[in-house]
């Protein structure tokens, strides 16, 4: 761990690829059947496993209460989010990431889902919440936690992705991990209330157009959205996974917009204003506009393209074996369902369809799997997804050829991880 | 505290008629819930400002009075001239690079409209002490950008709620709607599934700009 550098409070640093070789081989003990040589896959204290018999089946664990709120293993620690200390000046407006490479299925965890804040995270006192529909309505309204919770209720499984997430990767392969290239996107179930009933009790007026749900944050992030999206299938959740929003995720209300960028979510919503015209805010003229090589910007970029990205083996979890192995990873698209995801290992050469476990819902992660044999040859791995419009997940290069390197935001482009002969993995661009 | 003002009322109607209280019943609105916002409670939080200078407050400022509240609550951060202190964002230059490898997007060089630089200092800024400036203060604070970027070059210059929308920012038309998909679509045929291409060469490695938070170096590229 020498090699790294003093984090700030609250920054947890990645365990560098090198420590963990190191760590690996100290621990010495029994070597996995077919493990790669200089790879030491866990391989754990003899004293422990058969004959043997562990310390845990013969004293007691734990009593009920010793954790009224659960939390992972300790042996866990390690599954968190983090962030990239040089993206940005502070910690109150930025990011961190979602490890994806230790997750399955399509749920995050709700401690694991990223957070962006662009003025921190508020605490908001849920006895003091309120939201406010002024604008174009027949009555401006106010709704407490308590109103809200009255409305009939729906539940919804969505990613949400922030239009940044991989635009580190525009100009060429930067972040060795998929926490780093593709982390900023998490799916939850949310518990909340359409949207449309809310507004319908405030009345809408017939000139009505736009909404510009504001946050109640120090940053009151504020954003437009065309009416027809609001009525369609948005939400105000105030559940994720079953349990109250994390503060993080805007506690105790936040706006969801399915399958648009994550920006338009406003966390902590305190106020929606109705209006005939959008209202050009910085979130979507000098933020999350998309910069073209011939220098237009387009805007109002909302769906977020279909994208996919194998989660394991991937930098930050190398082959540990030969022999049979799985790949997995996720699919998603803001336009609809993952039809199909293909998968090579070859760069490209040739590709095989992928075995998708789990529900297919539209605007939700999906999870694809493909089980290979491994020789210890170098693999270059790649996932192409397929959506229900029949959008194809394009290459980098055909990304680039569209927009240049300068858009920043919606880069959905196909990732490329070469395994090397060692079983490491690193984040490459191919021809 | 009455948490249940107006459908107190619906509620005890309803269960004295003995019958369930279903959607379409009470009305205000569908379901009778909520309260009707005083005009007082919505002028507390309606800050928002458009294009067409709908939501502007009664107000103005000048480019120096600008210059003086910017170098005392914004200069640590965006520097005196709002060039930018250390990561902290630029707010000022940046014309014709936008075609350039490394395009410097500001309010002059990017930003399509000027009421998105009165409604974001208003709601955001300073950081840390968001929502604590007078309609007059940011009025001039917007003035003295506007000067800071070229767009007015008369350092007498006041901007009022009057003259507001008399400024247009010289990006604005580079501004276009989404035209994607911009990338192949099954219309235009399946993907190719095997020999596809003759041979594969590594164009690129992370390893090469290591950037990864264990790494010393800082590398390129945002999220913004
Ligand atoms: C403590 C540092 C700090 C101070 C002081 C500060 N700002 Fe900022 N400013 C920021 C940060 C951080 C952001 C970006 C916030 C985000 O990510 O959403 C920002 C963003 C901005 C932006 C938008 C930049 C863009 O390109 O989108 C403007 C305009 C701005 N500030 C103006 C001001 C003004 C005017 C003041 C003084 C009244 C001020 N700031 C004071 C830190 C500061």
């Amino acid at each position: 761990m020498s090699k790294q550098k003093q984090s700030a409070p609250g920054t947890v640093q990645m365990p560098a690829r090198r420590a963990f070789l190191k760590a690996g081989a100290a621990a010495g003990g029994a070597i996995a059947a077919g493990a790669v040589p200089g790879l030491a896959s866990a391989t754990g204290n003899p004293e422990n496993q058969a004959p043997n018999v562990a310390d845990w089946s013969h004293y007691l664990g734990d009593g009920v209460d010793a954790h009224p709120y659960g939390m992972p293993s300790e042996h866990e620690a390690h599954v968190v989010r983090r962030n990239v200390e040089w993206l940005t000046a502070d910690t109150q407006s930025s990011i961190n990431f979602t490890p994806l490479h230790e997750l399955d299925g399509i749920i995050t965890p709700n401690g694991l889902c990223f957070e962006r804040h662009h003025g921190g995270a508020a605490e908001v006192d849920p006895a003091d919440y309120q939201l406010m529909i002024n604008g174009l309505v027949d009555k401006p309204m106010i709704f407490t936690m308590d109103d809200l919770k009255r409305f009939p209720r729906v539940n919804r499984i969505y990613f949400l992705e922030c239009a940044a997430n991989s635009g580190m990767e525009w100009r060429g392969a930067q972040l060795n991990g998929c926490q780093f290239t593709h982390g900023m996107v998490h799916c939850v179930m949310y518990t909340g209330v359409p949207l449309k009933y809310i507004l319908e009790e405030a009345g809408l007026k017939t000139n009505a157009k736009w909404l510009m749900p504001e946050g109640g944050d120090a940053a009151g992030m504020n954003r437009s959205v065309p009416i027809e999206k609001a009525l369609d299938d948005c939400m105000i959740a105030f559940k994720m996974n079953g349990e109250a929003l994390r503060r993080e995720q805007g506690y105790p209300a936040r706006l969801v917009v399915p399958g648009w960028e994550g920006n338009m979510w406003v966390k902590w919503i305190r106020r929606i204003e109705v209006g005939d015209e959008p209202w050009h805010a910085r979130e979507e003229t000098s933020k999350y506009t998309d910069l073209l090589e011939n220098g237009k910007a387009r805007r109002f970029t909302w769906e977020m393209d279909c994208k996919s990205v194998i989660t394991n083996p991937s930098p930050q979890a190398p082959l540990m074996v030969k022999g049979h192995n799985i790949i997995s990873g996720l699919a998603w698209s803001g336009r609809g369902t993952v039809e199909r995801v293909d998968v090579t290992l070859d760069g490209g050469k040739n590709w095989r369809t992928a075995r998708i476990d789990g529900p297919v819902l539209p605007k939700a992660l999906t999870r694809f799997y493909f089980e290979f044999e491994w020789n210890g040859e170098g693999l270059l791995l790649q996932s192409r997804a397929i959506d229900s419009t029949g959008y194809i997940q394009p290459t980098k290069d055909e990304l680039r050829v569209a927009r240049g390197t300068n858009s920043i935001y919606h880069n959905n482009g196909i990732q490329t991880w070469h395994v090397q002969a060692s079983g490491e993995v690193e984040n490459v661009e191919v021809s | 505290m009455s948490r249940f003002p107006e459908s107190r009322l619906v509620t005890a109607c309803v269960l004295a008629a003995g019958i369930v209280l279903t959607a379409g019943l009470a009305q205000a609105g569908k379901f009778g819930i909520g309260h009707e916002a005083t005009s007082e409670e919505v002028a507390g939080w309606d800050i928002d400002v458009r294009p067409d200078g709908q939501g502007l407050p009664e107000g103005s400022g000048s480019v120096s009075q600008g210059e003086a509240i910017f170098s005392e609550r914004c200069a640590v951060c965006h520097g005196d001239f709002a060039e930018g202190v250390d990561r902290w964002p630029v707010l000022a230059g940046g014309r014709d690079t936008l075609k350039s490898d490394r395009p410097v997007k500001t309010i002059g060089s990017y930003w399509p409209y000027l009421s998105t630089v009165f409604d974001y200092i208003n709601r955001a800024m300073p950081f840390g002490d968001a929502q604590s400036l007078e309609p007059d203060e940011v009025y001039a604070i917007t003035a003295f950008l506007l000067y800071m970027n070229d767009i007015v070059t008369d350092d007498q210059f006041v901007l009022s709620k009057e003259n507001f929308t008399t400024i247009k920012m010289p990006n604005e038309a580079n501004f276009i709607d989404d035209d994607r998909p911009d990338t192949p679509t099954l219309a235009k045929g399946e993907p190719c599934m095997s020999n596809c291409k003759e041979s594969v060469e590594i164009t690129g490695r992370a390893r090469i700009l290591d950037v990864t938070p264990d790494a010393d170096e800082e590398g390129g590229g945002g999220i913004d």
